[in-house]
């Protein structure tokens, strides 16, 4: 190791010490020395960069095409003439493309309503149980569906309250009209937030259980001493508790509004029918890979890329000028 | 029971509604799983008989569809290659994670910023769908394994999460590791991942279950039906009950009831084997101090 000048600053104090580097600027080691030195750490960080660059980022940059009249055979990346925004001004003007856009908007808001307080009950629910036994045993059983795949949760759906499920034979033996949930349009929304809840709701407790379990106990001690009950205390000590998270889960979802997943959609889209079931992702799909216009699809993706960039930092700003942590506070 | 002294007794009709509300939760989550797995525990009669799926255990227990289903090649195929991309997937993608999550802990490196920085804008800048699809088949990997591979090989998320974890390692262990002349492939082999285990277990799993539960990519990228996974098996089978076309002669028709439900049971298995071993971890919160960072 060279002693004269010293190689690369130390390593992990990082961070703490950075501030403290800004005030007293020391001169950075010439790069050769610290590629002596940090060549191992390069290494190791070789195989994640070659995959991160070669399926993310290069890929990314074939958005491009977004832009072309784009000829997969003839023409290519390089080949195909620019047209400007004209997909773009086309997806406008194209009904399919403005019924996956207020399709999503709807879908986000309803599960916004009804979706997003239901980890928080959970959890709410979870923490106030004394039981150790009783609060591991139910927290096993609701994160467990989490881990199924959709085409999972869907099938079982299928089975429970389909047209020949299990809900449908009950009615039916009793005499009633079997009901099918499955391909029915009107109530599709429906169907899929219950869906959402039933895989996902169990996991997204997790981080208000941790929220809860910071609140401080003496917290809730003094506001019993003083005289709050069980109602007061929790409107008003574990709700400002939870209010960090909830409102960066909020920032989280509204900048991904145009993002409701893709492949419970593009599962049950031939049950239901495209009228109530084509979002986003299922309408890049479609006019991308399907038709074969993978211009106009690929203006359709970035266009959702786009936006929901926009609308991140946008939430984030939001949350900032509120008072609240936010996402990216740290940077 | 733990309660404080000063937190008040449950009332009765607290404690019946919080009762009801968790006996409600079990049932919704885990009669579904019940009652499938008791259908493709049942004879054919049995089913015919109940005309759908089988909810009381009367007529005792049944292999036939499991014989009939793993007499299919199509989904004794489909087993194989599932498991096989979810292992060879899983290890590569954990090791290329752990390697690079390490790299990342160390701040102040050689380029350092460039690399945090091209996986941290992951989280908010997405390549969309069509250019990734053109790209890989530019590639030339359509047909190839590869292809559902790579394109899902390293999650930012839980390269973060063990980045979170590495940097909270006390400084001490890696300075006193280096004056024994330790080099970073050592201390990383050495301290960092035997003090690591749990976060590596979750990203373990996190990684075994998005490949084992990946059909998209498979029915993208792989024309040839005889390379399918179980997952892409599940959906045209169970959830779009139609006929595999390779099947033809052997099983042309759409599987029974019991069989659909044996597919589903098969494909559930291995996330209840492996999610007793890890679920602690989560419990302690292994994932909420990164996802905090």
């Amino acid at each position: 190791m060279t002693a004269g000048t010293k190689p690369s600053p130390a390593p992990a104090a990082g961070e703490a010490a950075a501030p403290a580097r800004r005030t007293q600027p020391k001169p950075r080691p010439h790069w050769r020395l610290r590629l002596r030195h940090d060549w191992p750490l390069l290494v190791m960080a070789l195989p994640m960069m070659i995959l991160v660059w070669g399926f993310w980022w290069i890929p990314s940059l074939g958005n491009v095409i977004a832009f072309q009249d784009y000829k997969p055979y003839t023409g290519g990346v390089f080949g195909s003439r620019i047209v400007g925004f004209t997909h773009f001004q086309a997806l406008f003007g194209d009904p399919e493309f403005l019924r996956a856009l207020t399709n999503t908007l709807s879908i986000t808001a309803f599960q916004l309503v009804f979706y997003f307080p239901i980890p928080i009950m959970l959890a709410l629910l979870m923490h106030s149980l004394a039981s150790e036994r009783l609060r591991s045993m139910l927290q096993s059983v609701v994160y467990l569906p989490y881990f199924f795949s959709w085409v999972l949760v869907i099938a079982i759906f299928q089975q429970m309250v389909g047209g020949a499920g299990l809900l449908s034979q009950l009615l039916r033996r009793n005499g009633f009209e079997g009901l099918d949930w499955m391909t029915n349009s009107d109530t599709f929304i429906l169907l899929v937030t219950s869906q959402a809840i039933w895989k996902d709701a169990g996991f997204g407790a997790i981080i208000f259980l941790a929220a809860l379990a910071a609140i401080s106990p003496a917290l809730y001690e003094a506001a019993a001493v003083d005289g709050a009950g069980r109602w007061r205390r929790l409107w008003h000590i574990t709700l400002p508790g939870l209010r960090p998270v909830i409102v960066l889960l909020l920032i989280l979802r509204l900048g991904d509004a145009l993002n409701v997943g893709f492949e419970q959609f593009f599962l049950q889209r031939s049950a239901v029918g495209s009228q109530a079931s084509e979002v986003f992702d299922t309408f890049v799909y479609y006019s991308g890979i399907r038709v074969g216009d993978f211009d106009y699809g690929a203006a359709a993706g970035l266009f959702k890329g786009v936006v929901g960039l926009v609308l991140i930092l946008a939430a984030n700003k939001v949350a900032h000028m509120l008072g609240e942590r936010g996402v990216y506070s740290r940077s | 029971m733990n309660r404080a002294a000063w937190e008040e007794k449950p009332t009765a009709a607290g404690r019946a509604g919080k009762a009801l509300s968790i006996a409600v939760i079990m049932l919704l989550i885990l009669f579904p799983l019940y009652t499938i797995a008791l259908t493709s525990l049942s004879s054919a009669e049995t089913v015919q008989r109940v005309g759908g799926l089988v909810v009381w255990p009367s007529d005792g227990v049944s292999f036939d569809a499991y014989e009939q289903m793993f007499r299919n090649p199509v989904v004794l195929d489909a087993l194989v290659v599932s498991l096989g991309v979810t292992a060879f997937g899983t290890l590569l993608s954990v090791l290329v994670s752990i390697l690079g999550a390490y790299s990342l802990s160390r701040p102040g490196s050689l380029g350092h910023k460039t690399i945090l920085f091209s996986v941290l804008l992951m989280f908010v800048i997405f390549p969309g769908l069509i250019p990734v699809y053109l790209w890989v088949s530019a590639l030339g990997l359509r047909d190839n394994y590869l292809a559902i591979i790579l394109p899902m090989a390293v999650s930012a998320f839980n390269v973060v999460v063990l980045r979170a974890f590495f940097m909270n390692i006390p400084q001490e262990l890696f300075d006193s590791a280096r004056i024994d002349g330790a080099g970073e492939f050592r201390i990383l082999w050495r301290i960092v991942a035997p003090l690591s285990k749990a976060p590596i277990a979750v990203v373990t799993l996190f990684y075994a279950v998005a490949y084992w539960n990946n059909w998209f990519n498979a029915f993208l990228y792989l024309d040839d039906t005889s390379k399918w996974p179980l997952a892409l098996v599940l959906r045209t089978y169970v959830v779009e009950s139609a006929p595999l076309p390779q099947a033809s002669g052997l099983e042309s028709a759409p599987p029974t009831l019991a069989v659909k439900m044996a597919i589903v049971v098969v494909a559930i298995v291995p996330a209840l084997i492996i999610y007793p071993f890890v679920q602690k971890h989560f419990k302690k919160g292994v994932i909420i101090g990164a996802v905090k960072g």
